[in-house]
């Protein structure tokens, strides 16, 4: 159906971009101020819906991590440690209050710089990141109930780096529980998607957070390796892909500090005949082109039973017809850009074996802006699991169908991978519902729902999705230690 | 006519499977009695083919061992206790001959060993309530997070306390759910052979718990990097820390590493917690 004869297109509503000012080039925030970096290298950043440049980014080297652990560090030992939890957490209420009150400003921005409709940074990534400061702010001054005794400690300073896909959201999820817990920070935001991340050093500023408390320095891939490869710092948290948080993990391994790791998935999403078949349909909609598919926890297989097969997916591509494709600025827009060029470039190469081993690809007929980066929403039947398709993750709008017979051989097919960051259950049986829940290896299992986030909700993974959890109570563990007194048995030391 | 009896002694054997084999390899190594040349045994001193053959029995008896309900597990722990107890006589004996200890000191050994699977057994139905939550979440869900067993584990005994140094590195990743390879003291492990045949005997279903004996430099490099292996506790073998961590990093292996101390925090560091939604409507 063309756009012009159909009576139920949506007139363009694009959200106004006056709402954020942005520089023409940003520096690094060390300190409690914004400096020049010392390597003197900066980098351009794009809209990649438009591939207009909005600013130059400084590249970060090592001088600057240096002055910024040293930074860190200061602040741990000369205030942050000797501030009571409940000073600690004003400061972390006062944080989420001023992104209240500039919430639209990050919205905006956050849809420029990464690329995702402005719907989902308005009413998803910035709510929830305000949502962390909130909750873990209340925890400052509660950490003897946090379960590592009447006593925990921060580790010091923490060195943290962060995906493209929810700049500000994994921002949020890394500073929040850090800050409450008593550390500070060195922060590295994503390449791409540094803006956000600059505002928030802005807010800090204007919450009057003490100097040295948290710094971030962005930069590149080089950037990140030197912050792993930094002596100053006590633990670490990463959140990206599988093959980098390895090579982390290998790089500190030998030396015993601490890393938690939130990496990549291959999520499946189930099906069983009983599910309620419209809401389901939904769901694995919401599961994958959710953020156009750059969602770790993704739900990019989809393992229907086979009598329903036919007809799911059917109505699944009547429904991703309906899908809104282009200007992320605009309110309706239901899917936006790719976020960068590599990214788009990973997604087609993966797509393109999916044809090659022998699957069958769909899309619907939707019309793509010219400039920027743009893949349709990607429909795979014919899917077996020997393909790339169905075991690498792709990280991108593209889904991957499989079938089962038995429940049995669902949760087999679903456990089929080194992954496991989240699963769904579609089904409207209780028994079925929590039994599959227990038998899939995945630290979030969405049932009758998928990709919901909460402040208050431990998110992470099993196997190689990573360990350690951000959100909830367990979210804290990580940025502290034990220091209480163990029960102690005899038997202690050395026998000759 | 009378004559004095030749008693019959022992051959100590792995424990794979729910079975006692000798290695594959035909290997054993001898073990001396306290520091001096009097030969105590000659256990057997297991091969890689040996380890691989004990992570595959701990692999399949996964889902015997977590379907258990919590109630059954902590019984069944609690019952090697109460099997221990029966040969107390055994393991005093035992530890007297690998160590300098005397007999007062063997049987503290032996008697806080006991009283610490009993204390473990009973954390098997209560592991999840301190540690699990329901979440508050901001909108019409229901959350619930609750901690569940990473699968196989490697487990280092301890060096110096052929009994309570087993038990201590063992028990943890058992009342979590997980199945277990465990290497046994080097130099002192015949406490861990008796314990196996304790093991045996006390409905733990077989490859639940698999101990091999022999030399660390040739098993550690295996356990640690084997892909089917998904957390070790290396509280056990403080001096190739770096090493096994290292190792274990290709399929992110959960590492739990702890003094000597005690703790529920032992536990959950072989467990993994899982997050469940559901919407709430009518």
């Amino acid at each position: 159906m063309k756009e012009s004869s159909n009576p139920f297109t949506y007139a363009p509503a694009p959200e106004s971009r006056e709402l954020v000012s942005i520089e023409s080039s940003y520096d690094l925030f060390i300190d409690g101020k914004f400096i020049a970096p010392k390597s003197k290298k900066r980098f351009p950043s794009i809209n990649p819906a438009t591939e207009e440049v909005l600013s130059k980014i400084s590249l970060g080297g090592k001088e600057d991590l240096d002055l910024a652990v040293k930074s860190a560090r200061r602040a741990y030992e000369k205030v942050w440690s000797k501030l009571p939890g409940k000073e600690r957490g004003k400061y972390l209420y006062r944080i989420a209050r001023l992104m209240q009150e500039r919430a639209r400003e990050f919205a905006v921005l956050e849809t420029l710089d990464n690329g995702k409709p402005i719907r989902e940074t308005r009413d998803t990534d910035i709510p929830l990141a305000i949502q962390h400061f909130f909750y873990h702010a209340g925890w400052a001054d509660k950490l003897e109930y946090a379960g590592h005794g009447s006593n925990p400690r921060a580790h010091g300073v923490v060195g943290q780096i962060i995906p493209w896909n929810f700049p500000l959201l994994m921002l949020a999820w890394k500073v929040a529980p850090a800050l409450a817990t008593g550390n500070t920070v060195v922060l590295k935001p994503a390449e791409t998607t540094s803006l956000t991340a600059l505002l928030f050093a802005q807010v800090c500023l204007d919450a009057g957070l003490p100097a040295g408390v948290i710094n971030i320095v962005t930069g590149d891939g080089t950037t990140g390796a030197s912050l792993i490869a930094h002596k100053g710092i006590d633990k670490f948290a990463f959140t990206g892909s599988t093959e980098v948080g390895k090579a982390i993990n290998r790089a500190l391994a030998a030396t015993g500090r601490p890393v938690t790791l939130e990496l990549g998935g291959k999520g499946a999403n189930i099906v069983f005949e009983d599910a309620a078949i419209d809401q389901a349909v939904e769901g694995i909609v919401q599961g994958i082109f959710f953020n156009q598919g750059h969602v770790c926890c993704a739900g990019s297989r989809l393992l229907l039973q086979e009598n329903i097969h036919d007809h799911f997916i059917e109505k699944l591509e009547r429904r991703i017809e309906k899908i809104r494709v282009g200007d992320p600025m605009d309110k309706n827009t239901d899917l936006g850009a790719i976020n960068s060029k590599e990214q788009l470039q990973k997604i087609v190469e993966l797509t393109q074996s999916g044809e090659v081993e022998g699957a069958k690809a769909w899309q619907p007929d939707c019309a793509l802006p010219s400039r920027g980066f743009w893949f349709r929403p990607t429909i795979f039947t014919n899917v077996t699991g020997a393909h790339r398709i169905a075991r690498e993750e792709i990280f991108g709008p593209v889904l991957s169908v499989l079938t089962f017979r038995t429940p049995q051989e669902a949760i087999e097919k679903a456990n089929n991978t080194p992954y496991g960051l989240a699963a769904g259950v579609w089904s409207e049986k209780g028994s079925r519902i929590l039994w599959a829940s227990r038998e899939l290896k995945a630290g979030v299992i969405w049932a009758n729902t998928y990709n919901k986030f909460d402040a208050a909700s431990p998110f992470g993974g099993y196997k190689e999705s990573g360990w350690g959890r951000e959100g909830g109570r367990h979210g804290l563990l990580p940025y502290l230690t034990q220091s209480q007194t163990p029960r102690v048995r005899s038997g202690k030391g050395a026998r000759k | 006519m009378s004559q004095e009896r030749i008693d019959v002694k022992k051959t100590y054997k792995l424990f794979i499977n729910g079975a006692f084999p000798r290695s594959e390899s035909g290997r054993s190594y001898p073990i001396f009695r306290k520091a001096s040349k009097v030969l105590l045994a000659q256990p057997a001193q297991a091969s890689r083919k040996d380890l691989r053959d004990a992570v595959r029995a701990a692999r399949e008896a996964r889902s015997k061992w977590q379907s258990a309900t919590s109630y059954n597990r902590s019984q069944i722990l609690y019952r090697i206790a109460e099997m221990m107890e029966g040969r107390r006589s055994q393991f005093v004996e035992e530890i007297m001959a690998q160590t300098s200890a005397t007999k007062s000191v063997a049987e503290k050994e032996v008697s806080e060993s006991i009283d610490l699977w009993v204390w473990y057994a009973g954390w098997c139905d209560k592991i999840g309530q301190i540690s699990g939550a329901n979440n508050p979440i901001n909108g019409p869900f229901y959350n619930f997070t609750s901690p569940e067993p990473v699968g196989v584990v490697g487990v280092f005994a301890e060096p110096d306390f052929p009994l309570l140094g087993l038990v201590r590195a063992m028990a943890p990743a058992l009342v979590g759910g997980n199945t277990v390879v465990v290497l046994a003291s080097e130099k002192r492990p015949l406490s861990a052979i008796t314990l196996s045949e304790v093991i045996a005997t006390s409905d733990v279903p077989a490859g639940v718990i698999n101990i091999l004996t022999g030399l660390r430099s040739e098993l550690t490099p295996w356990l640690a990097s084997h892909m089917e292996v998904d957390g070790l506790d290396i509280s056990g073998e403080k001096s190739r820390s770096a090493e096994i961590r290292t190792l274990a990093t290709e399929n992110l292996k959960r590492i739990a590493d702890f003094n000597t101390s005690i703790s529920p925090n032992r536990i959950l560091a072989l467990m993994d917690q899982k997050t469940i939604w559901h919407p709430i409507g009518l």
